[in-house]
């Protein structure tokens, strides 16, 4: 079914080597838009999971049934068949959830992330391989936006975790600067969010060539093996 | 697993150079795929919609209750409803909705569910309570698009200011109160604050608040008078003879 090579290399492309926002600078619209805090960053990320691992998952299992020309068309439809059935149950069965997801659902489908992993991955790799792709995928973004949200958040208005009591009611956010701290619009606004995301990929660059090693530029090495795949 | 070559050369072809017998298969697959999507998502709507529509149902009559006291009216408010549509002739030009508190039979509160134009990212939805003698029992924006950190302030629960927010200083105003020309944020030349730097949200919800009391007042006795049954029409003539 799968092996633990194969799943450790899944992983490893997700979460590091592949990452989503760092590597492909994929969704970049929804990450500015919905990262001013942490709490925001998590929820669209985890919505966005969910997609990604149920859209490789269906599109891997029906690949052989699905014409290569007219491929991309139903790919969309069944990425929007699953946003939209995802959206629906969410606003039945974890109504309070809904209140604060409600307006990233509809923006997943906006999130060029699914459409690159079922394209890339799942129309030629089988049902499990595609799930966990779409999970790792999932992962490399929830990190990246956790961060970047908890860097926007804690610059931009002072505090930490804001808007997490409406998901475990007995929490709440913290003022980490205290009630004086006076904000920094400009990290609430997107060119903050730009900016941080940039000094974020440039970390990235600077870790991974010091691990490998290699003389490749690694933005350039990364969109070729992201070429590659999907070629 | 590359596509084989005289696949490549078929999405590459002009529409002319694909045989009729691929494109005819193309079409009947990608109408089966429609047909299956569109038989899920009828289903997942069928199931969904009693159970969606109850939470919402409960979520709108929990912010009815944070702004109306305990026992102010007696019946079951949110199914006295009136419906209005735009009507540019009217203080109220937004497409709203008004849920009629009784007690006792006596008109006691009026709920209104409008939306205030002119926000920085688009409208404001809000809810509105408002005494049968005209005061303001307050109002909470329930949808909102403005910039985070910065206009949400309008929101209670995101107001810095946890002890006296914001949208508090609407509570107990009513349009007589106050001139209508002061109807306006301080920097406008009106009596109501605002955060410096953040003008454009609280200025539409000042006006949306003054329009929504300006109608109530001029038709009072209609709002509550109207029976339910095809409330619009049965308003739209009533006041014709109150606005000569």
């Amino acid at each position: 079914m799968i092996t633990r090579a194969e799943l450790r290399e899944i992983f490893a492309n997700g979460i590091w080597k592949q990452n989503s926002s760092l590597a492909q600078t994929l969704g970049l619209c929804p990450l500015l838009a919905v990262t001013t805090t942490l709490v925001n960053g998590a929820m669209l990320s985890l919505a966005t999971l969910l997609v990604t691992a149920l859209s490789g998952f269906s599109v891997s299992c029906l690949r052989k049934f699905i014409p290569h020309e007219i491929r991309m068309p139903i790919f969309i439809m069944i990425a929007a068949t699953l946003v939209t059935i995802v959206d629906q149950c969410m606003a039945s069965w974890l109504s309070e959830i809904h209140n604060v997801l409600g307006i990233f659902i509809p923006l997943i489908i906006t999130n060029c992330i699914v459409f690159a992993r079922i394209e890339a991955f799942a129309a030629k790799n089988g049902p499990i391989q595609s799930f966990f792709d779409g999970i790792s995928m999932g992962i490399g973004m929830l990190w990246t936006l956790v961060v970047l949200g908890g860097l926007r958040e804690l610059l931009g208005s002072g505090t930490l975790f804001s808007g997490v009591e409406s998901i475990i009611p007995s929490l709440s956010g913290l003022r980490v600067f205290g009630d004086d701290y006076p904000g920094a619009i400009f990290f609430v606004l997107p060119p903050g969010a730009f900016i941080l995301l940039a000094f974020m990929i440039a970390a990235k660059n600077a870790l991974s060539s010091r691990r490998s090693d290699v003389s490749v530029h690694p933005v350039e090495s990364a969109a070729r093996q992201a070429m590659d795949t999907s070629r | 697993m590359i596509p084989a070559e005289n696949e490549v050369a078929r999405a590459l072809a002009t529409p002319s150079d694909i045989p009729v017998r691929v494109a005819l298969r193309s079409a009947v697959i990608l109408a089966i795929f429609t047909a299956i999507s569109t038989l899920l998502l009828a289903v997942s709507h069928t199931l969904t919609r009693p159970v969606m529509e109850a939470s919402l149902r409960a979520k709108r009559m929990r912010a009815i209750e944070e702004i109306l006291p305990h026992g102010i009216y007696d019946n079951d408010l949110v199914s006295d409803v009136l419906r209005l549509d735009a009507d540019p002739s009217s203080a109220l030009n937004v497409p709203s909705v008004f849920y009629r508190g009784r007690r006792n039979g006596a008109p006691a509160v009026l709920v209104v569910e409008t939306s205030a134009r002119g926000g920085y990212g688009g409208p404001i939805g809000l809810l509105i309570g408002i005494r049968a003698d005209g005061t303001l029992l307050g109002v909470r924006v329930t949808e909102h698009r403005e910039t985070p950190g910065l206009g949400d302030y309008i929101d209670p629960k995101k107001d810095k200011n946890r002890k006296n927010p914001w949208i508090a200083q609407f509570g107990g105003l009513s349009f007589g109160a106050r001139p209508e020309s002061e109807w306006k944020v301080r920097k406008d030349g009106g009596s109501f604050d605002f955060i410096a730097g953040a003008t454009v949200s609280p200025r539409a919800i000042v006006r949306a608040v003054r329009d929504t009391l300006k109608f109530v007042a001029e038709r009072h006795e209609t709002l509550y008078g109207v029976p339910e049954k095809d409330p619009v029409t049965a308003l739209s003539h009533s006041s014709q003879g109150d606005t000569p």
